[in-house]
């Protein structure tokens, strides 16, 4: 394509873009939403609104549809990894493999690193944290729609932005912990992982309140239409990335370091000698 | 129970049924397999390294030995060349003593043919003096009276003191 070709092209392309944009924003009003501000707002904190049924069974909030699609779609690639994938491995690795190999040896060397005298669970448990923190984080981008009890149509959140999802991966990791204490030392790693009682608080909690933020700082940039241009490439993309990156790495490195410390052989503090003074 | 926030037990337990299964699936399906893969590999590394270093210290010990080998070769040879030395000297020593003595039978020899022609040429000499003195003799006396007397007496078989 010639210079004098390519400008023409630029030069339509942004006139029709600026006639669409144009277009959109005179004919609707901004922010006539059936919804208020406050009201989304209020709902993405504490889903009382939205709600989606289970299989006809039970009513749940969004994010364990969230998190049971998560779940399906990790299941299935996990799967089709293992059927298609892991049997052609080759000593000499190709890309593929070299990520695997990357994704399962960096787990792993966490969990040595944090624990070298207890880390194969946590090994395995940091492995499937990071792994559905960080896709049910990325989850969000892709705009998944389901339909509420009341007949809306709703974009699937991060199954952590809901606080029951995050009170569970607190919680879990609080557990895996103490199993890890149980495991290394008894009743004194039960002591050791019950002296850090705020732990699963704090870690729900920093859970939920990242990933809500995220979501929270997102729906108020979608509520303004004149904010829906451009603006959600940085904040939905570059902050969901940056967040899942952050916040799988800030979980599985505080469950790896307390698992360690809790699950350390305690030793006896030998007594110095006495000395014979004469 | 109205837990502030919307926390839901039911919703919390559910989270943790669908993480549980989520786990467990991803430990079978994959964090196992490659694990797995990695510890073989390793393993096969670890193998090969091991076989790499047992070549190496036999080749090492080959090494040594070839070494060992040489060292005893250098030390044989020190030694045989020693001997050799000793006998080239005692052979040269014999060869020389030989010499000598073949140079002894040499001159001795010379000596006896020098002193037998020295006497052979003497009695030659002394005979041509005898044979000189009687042709003089024979000269001097054909030359006179006395000499053809002497022949017939001789031939009579009379001596002078006879007649």
């Amino acid at each position: 394509m010639s210079k004098e070709k390519r400008r023409t092209f630029l030069l339509i392309w942004i006139l029709v873009l600026a006639a669409l944009l144009a277009g959109i924003i005179l004919t609707g009003p901004a922010g006539a939403k059936d919804e208020a501000l406050n009201e989304a707002m209020r709902d993405a904190v504490l889903h009382e609104e939205n709600r989606v049924s289970l299989l006809g069974l039970v009513e749940v909030n969004p994010a364990v549809i969230s998190a049971l699609t998560v779940n399906g779609v990790l299941l299935l690639a996990a799967a089709c990894i293992r059927i298609f994938v892991i049997p052609r491995f080759q000593l000499i690795p190709g890309r593929v493999q070299m990520l695997l190999e990357e994704l399962v040896g960096f787990f792993d060397g966490l969990a040595r690193s944090n624990s070298p005298h207890r880390h194969k669970f946590l090994g395995v448990y940091l492995f499937a944290a990071g792994t559905y923190i960080f896709t049910g984080t990325l989850f969000e981008l892709f705009g998944v729609q389901s339909v509420t009890t009341g007949g809306r149509i709703i974009a699937l959140p991060a199954p952590l932005s809901d606080i029951n999802g995050a009170i569970c991966m607190g919680c879990l990791s609080y557990l895996v912990i103490l199993s890890g204490g149980i495991a290394g030392n008894g009743l004194r790693g039960v002591g050791l992982t019950l002296k850090d009682f705020s732990l699963p608080i704090s870690m729900s909690f920093r859970l939920f309140g990242a990933l809500l933020s995220g979501l929270l700082v997102t729906e108020l940039v979608y509520y303004s239409l004149a904010l829906s241009f451009v603006l959600p490439v940085i904040v939905g993309v570059i902050f969901t990335l940056l967040h899942a990156l952050i916040q799988t790495y800030v979980l599985i490195m505080l469950t790896a370091l307390f698992y360690g410390e809790v699950s350390e052989p305690h030793r006896k503090k030998e007594k110095p000698a006495r000395t014979q003074h004469n | 129970m109205n837990i502030p926030l919307n926390i839901d037990l039911q919703q919390i337990l559910l989270h943790l049924f669908n993480f549980v299964i989520l786990a467990g699936g991803l430990y079978l399906l994959l964090y196992r397999p490659v694990k797995d893969f990695m510890a073989k590999r390793e393993a096969h590394y670890q193998e090969m390294a091991q076989q790499t270093e047992e070549a190496l210290r036999h080749a090492e010990e080959l090494e040594a030995a070839r070494q060992q080998r040489l060292d005893s070769v250098d030390q044989e040879l020190r030694e045989r060349r020693v001997v050799a030395t000793q006998e080239i000297n005692r052979a040269a020593d014999d060869r020389l003593a030989e010499a000598e003595r073949q140079a002894q039978e040499i001159i001795s020899d010379a000596r006896e043919a020098a002193r037998r022609e020295h006497d052979k040429i003497l009695d030659q000499a002394q005979k041509e003096l005898v044979d000189l003195a009687f042709a003089a003799a024979e000269k001097v006396a054909r030359g006179s009276a006395d000499y053809d007397r002497f022949l017939d007496l001789a031939e009579r078989g009379e001596s002078d003191g006879n007649s």
